[in-house]
């Protein structure tokens, strides 16, 4: 069974269908959890399939696209593509369930293009030919953009223009360094770009032209603005496959590209990226305290919370150029995979709960909320367990991947992981303020007064949220010995 | 042993479920299947407890590891298990006893709180998160059970969550918190660092064949020593936890929480978690004078600047508090200069004490119907009789009066500080035994001032004042026994037997042996407490006391003119040197002034409005310009792609 290609073009297939359906929303409604529900299906199938032990890429599919050219569709994942796959067919399934009640207007065609970005995000994360890779780079863009230009907010014109041109940017130098390597090795499959001997100052062109499409999608600072815009004007379902999914791409491309394609660029830049992971950490922490709205507060917590994803992915070069410290650099780069899948479940819930009070509100400004605890006890509890997630609390996942940062980074200098653990007291300052603010207290008007806690189909979808960041934080072992085989095999060429 | 196994593994799971059930179906299962469960998973803990002190008493053993599985191996393997030591079960036991006494006193306290069953999770929830901490075996359980049991202090202090104090407190308590937590986790990162492990045994097996003159840079060309960087910075952890100054601030507020768990969680057992830390740690601590003469002096100036606070205080809880922030000084004292033993010791008798007065006072609170304010309170003790005892029994062991509990620990504890030599314990001896005084002073102006003297406050029409049920009472008794007497059938085995009860599980460098030196001319349990009417603390103790006296019953009008004559000292006193206020100033408001002038500035008018705007501003620009290539005119692109054409031969011919 071509499992990959099934995860791929069945959402996509099963998305354009649905365009047809605009009369029928409940069948389509029907149509896109049956479909979403196979993907996390197969996904686990996928999971089942792959044997970790073995390192290079498995369930490789590989047919001929434009021959002549040498480009082919080609799939296969590895120990890192895997876990980005799961995610995103558990992130898609919560989103389908959510649209039962969240959205009324245009149920077919918003069901539509999120199965559609499913498959084109699957596509981007099991693409070995660089060619098909950036078809669904760009391919996955589009969606999003539609998403929030038609279900957006007020602004959503300005959003999108700005999401547009970074991303435009970012993509468009890919595409030549893309292009470039493609020339030299000719051939688009991307394995074929890792051994080309490059020299020094090659490779410093083509790691800047990688760094600012990645640094774009994490995003990193200072190209980070367009991410609270897109958050505020997205419909929540598009905020929680923002967060929980499309930010990942970036982190996925530097292990996918810059990591193997231009070590020796990476390790003469890796101090700048430090720094620019920790100004996200500390920065970025800071000015999330004061943000007035709950999306934006929690875009800016997304940021920050990524800084410990390209910290734990550069810090590889010091640490390997120090000591030669093999097992540490390891560790930090499975801390920061771990945070990518911890921050998608966290994130994900953490914008459903704002999805929960803004359907209920339709504001989403922290000053009309206070006192939601005494209405809502449930949704309470549950807003605080992700909060204390989101605050890296032992016991839940968003612990983990800071903990293998923070502990690899002190072998880089003491500085580093002072400045990475301030996390610790930023993280609760604009997280459990937030909360305090909005939950706690004595009810502040007449609509907190009205509101009625959650649903049972929103505590379906909690409990599902809240399993997996409790599971991943009390026993994370599966997910480390799923990519570990694959993060040595791709660190141990740079040592 | 597979007994012990099942025995520690049940231990932690019993509260963990009793909260699990309690908290999710609280609802459906009613108030009182609710705490019979709750009551029942702590009992069972507590009962568990006491069968592993027996085995481990009965048995000699020192030291027993069990693991229960490894939660992640990369590079090194991340795990969770047990230690089974002396110094281990003997905080269990404290910790389960504590809690047993305060499930019970819950039932009373809480009774008609619509939030019942929510708090029995809760504090079941403490006490899972409690043993996991005490019972370890690597850091970063440790540090799971430290940061779970800050979130649950948090719960609970937030948990009145109406009460615009209860949140302020709560959240203050948790970000005062996290500062120690950084310098804790930072801590265990350069454990990592050194040692390569985080397993306890596997860490003190290898401080032989480390090299301890190992340096960390902390700036380029500042290189310090890693063993005592990494003590001081775990010993952060303890000052956020243990609430020492600077970083003593939340304990205060904290008192918003319901009374129950300031008596548990704020004064018997989560607050002394910094000193346990420490204890356990001993092979680490005793490399580093450095770090030592560090934990002394912030212990000694907590201990006595705390207790001053104390005096001027008006709430009764609060008073509690400032008084449990100087005894942690005193605990903190004690395991800087190598007393570790001193320092357990003391953390047990206080546990018991501390938390019988937490729980007194939470009895009149009761009666008085929700009145705090030592100035609306007198005359009780004919009100109240069984908490006025217990209340009278738990201030004198405070004060160190032999032959109450207190005393043994308190004394024992200053006699070592006196033979210590690391620097700083000369500052910390005449700190701590001014500290006496102090502790006598704040601790009998509480009682004369609630249970003695005329009656300050009004009876309510149909609220007669009396003593709460026996679910309160029987707690005060039961505790009211260890306060008075257990110093004086554990001193001996605990501090100064020949094959003492700590054995490996505390590890002293001869050197600064201080204890060795005090069993030296140890004259046995009583004759300490005879000896003790020849030594200063005693007398500093009953002077303390008189003062009291003298001030609150006999001359009630010579407060206010002290505090009138030496205004500039209670102007200080109350506001507690200022720490919150500056605290609020700099880091609150300046945090929050930070984050607006980084949002505004870098992030909208610079990144923003000049790159992005500027970018924006370009493309419509060249846009236009663009605009006359697009003609529409067919020769014009004829023309375009000619030139391309030119340009690629050209390419192709000379590249």
């Amino acid at each position: 069974m071509p499992s990959l290609s099934l995860l791929i073009w069945l959402p996509i297939i099963a998305g354009l269908a649905l365009f047809l359906l605009q009369k029928h929303p409940q069948l389509a409604r029907k149509l896109a959890l049956v479909v979403a529900l196979v993907g996390v299906i197969i996904s686990f199938i996928v999971y089942g399939q792959y044997d970790p032990q073995i390192v290079g890429m498995q369930l490789q599919e590989k047919l001929p696209w434009i021959p002549y050219f040498n480009i082919y569709y080609a799939v296969g994942i590895d120990g890192i593509a895997l876990p980005l796959i799961i995610l995103t067919s558990i992130s898609t399934c919560l989103v389908v369930i959510a649209s039962f009640w969240a959205i009324q207007k245009n149920v077919a065609s918003y069901l539509a293009i999120f199965l559609m970005m499913n498959g084109f995000i699957c596509g981007v994360f099991a693409a070995t030919d660089a060619v098909l890779f950036y078809v669904f780079w760009e391919a996955m863009l589009i969606p999003m953009f539609l998403l929030i230009g038609i279900w957006g907010g007020e602004n959503r014109i300005y959003a999108t223009l700005k999401f547009f041109l970074y991303t435009f940017f970012g993509s468009i130098v890919m595409l030549l360094a893309l292009l470039y390597l493609y020339w030299v090795s000719d051939s688009a499959q991307i394995s074929d770009f890792y051994d080309l001997g490059l020299t020094a100052n090659t490779q410093m062109w083509l790691f800047i032209a990688f760094l600012l499409a990645f640094a774009v999608k994490i995003p990193m600072f200072p190209v980070h603005t367009w991410l609270p815009d897109a958050h505020v004007e997205a419909p929540t379902g598009g905020s929680v496959i923002l967060a929980a999914v499309m930010l990942k791409i970036g982190a996925y491309g530097f292990l996918r590209f810059s990591l193997p394609i231009t070590p020796l660029a990476g390790a003469q830049l890796a101090d700048l990226m430090i720094v620019l992971s920790l100004i996200a950490v500390v920065y970025i922490g800071i000015v999330a305290i004061m943000q007035k709205d709950l999306k934006k507060l929690i875009a800016y917590s997304s940021i920050a919370h990524m800084g410990f994803a390209t910290l734990g992915i550069f810090m590889v070069f010091p640490l390997l150029e120090q000591g030669q410290d093999l097992a540490t650099a390891v560790l930090a780069v499975e801390g920061a995979m771990i945070q990518l899948v911890s921050h998608g479940f966290i994130s994900a819930a953490l914008f459903f709960c704002v999805g929960v009070l803004y359907e209920r509100m339709h504001t989403r400004k922290i000053t009309d909320f206070g006192g939601v605890a005494n209405v809502m006890p449930v949704f309470a509890g549950f807003f605080m367990l992700f909060s204390l997630a989101n605050v890296g609390l032992p016991g839940t996942s968003g612990f983990v991947g800071e903990l293998f940062v923070i502990l690899s980074a002190i072998k880089v200098h003491f500085l580093v992981a002072l400045f990475a653990g301030l996390t610790l007291i930023l993280s609760p300052a604009y997280t459990l303020w937030m909360y305090k603010r909005t939950l706690f207290g004595t009810v502040v008007n007449k609509e907190v007064e009205h509101l009625t806690d959650i649903t049972c189909g929103e505590r379906l979808i909690f409990a599902v949220l809240a399993v997996l960041v409790i599971g991943l934080g009390v026993w994370p072992a599966p997910l480390i010995d799923l990519m570990h085989p694959t993060v040595v095999h791709l660190l141990t060429p740079l040592s | 042993m597979t007994t012990l196994y099942a025995l520690s593994l049940i231990t932690v799971a019993a509260p963990l479920l009793a909260s699990l059930v309690t908290g999710l179906f609280g609802k459906s299962i009613g108030t009182v299947v609710s705490h019979r469960i709750a009551v029942t998973g702590v009992g069972l803990a507590f009962f568990l407890s006491v069968v592993l002190l027996g085995i481990v008493l009965q048995q000699q053993i020192s030291m027993h590891e069990i693991s229960l599985y490894a939660w992640a191996v990369s590079g090194i393997t991340f795990e969770v298990g047990f230690l089974i030591d002396p110094l281990t079960v003997l905080m269990m036991v404290v910790v389960t006893f504590v809690s047993l006494m305060v499930h019970i006193y819950t039932i009373g306290y809480m009774h008609d709180d619509p939030g019942y069953t929510r708090f029995f999770s809760y504090i079941s929830l403490f006490t899972f998160a409690m043993l996991m901490l005490v019972m370890a075996n690597n850091f970063l359980q440790l540090f799971f059970g430290w940061e779970a049991v800050g979130v649950v202090s948090y719960l609970l202090i937030g948990f009145w969550f109406k009460r615009e104090t209860a949140i302020f407190a709560n959240l203050k308590a948790f970000l005062v918190n996290r500062v120690g937590d950084l310098g804790f986790l930072l801590g265990i990162a350069l454990v990592f660092m050194l040692f390569d492990t985080l397993n306890y045994q596997e860490v003190f097996a290898k401080l032989s064949t480390t090299d301890l003159k190992l340096t960390v840079s902390l700036w380029p060309g500042m290189d310090v020593s890693a063993i005592t960087l990494m003590c001081i910075l775990l010993f952060v952890g303890a000052m956020g936890k243990s609430a020492q100054i600077p970083l003593h601030v939340w304990l205060p507020d904290s008192m918003e929480g319901p009374t129950p768990i300031s008596a548990l969680i704020h004064a018997a057992t989560m607050v002394t978690a910094g000193v346990f830390m420490v204890a356990r740690l001993s092979p680490l601590f005793e490399l580093s004078d450095v770090a030592r003469s560090f934990v002394v002096i912030i212990g000694a100036l907590t201990a006595l600047m705390m207790g001053l606070v104390g005096i001027v205080q008006n709430d009764i809880k609060r008073v509690i508090a400032y008084s449990t922030l100087s005894q942690l000084g005193y605990m903190v004292v004690a395991v800087g200069v190598s007393a570790y033993s001193v320092g357990m010791f003391h953390l047990m008798t206080h546990a018991f004490f501390k938390a019988l007065l937490f729980l007194a006072a939470g009895s009149v609170i009761m009666a008085l119907h929700h009145q705090q304010d030592l100035r609306h309170m007198g005359g009780l003790k004919a009100y109240l009789p069984i908490t006025c005892v217990t209340a009278w029994i738990g201030a004198l062991a405070l004060c160190g009066i032999p032959p109450f509990s207190g005393f043994y620990s308190k004394d024992i504890l200053i006699e070592a500080v006196h033979f210590a030599a690391i620097p700083g314990a000369g500052f910390a001896y005449y700190a701590l035994l001014a500290g006496v005084f102090v502790t006598a002073l704040y601790t009998f102006r509480l009682i004369f001032l609630t249970f003695h003297g005329k009656a300050r406050w009004s009876h309510q029409k149909g609220h007669a004042v009396h003593e709460p049920g026996w679910v309160v009472t029987l707690p005060l008794i039961l505790l009211a026994i260890p306060s008075a007497v257990i110093a004086w059938f554990t001193v001996e085995p605990m501090l100064f037997a020949a094959n003492g009860y700590f054995k490996q599980s505390i590890t002293i460098d001869t050197a600064h042996d201080v204890i060795g030196q005090i069993a030296y001319h140890y004259p046995g349990a009583f004759g300490f407490a005879l000896h003790a009417v020849v030594t200063k603390p005693f007398w500093l103790a009953v002077a303390g006391i008189a003062t009291a006296y003298l001030c609150y019953v006999r001359f009630p009008k010579v407060p206010a003119r002290l505090a009138r004559e030496f205004s500039v000292v209670q102007r200080v006193l109350v506001n507690k040197y200022g720490f919150d206020e500056f605290y609020q100033w700099f880091f609150a408001k300046g945090t929050r002034n930070l984050s607006l002038w980084f949002w505004s500035v870098v992030d909208i008018r610079i990144i923003d409005k000049s790159l992005v705007g500027g970018v924006v501003h370009a493309w419509g620009a060249s846009a236009r310009l663009l605009r006359h290539l697009q003609s529409g005119y067919l020769n014009h692109y004829a023309f375009a792609m000619i030139l391309g054409l030119l340009g690629l031969l050209s390419f192709w011919l000379w590249g």
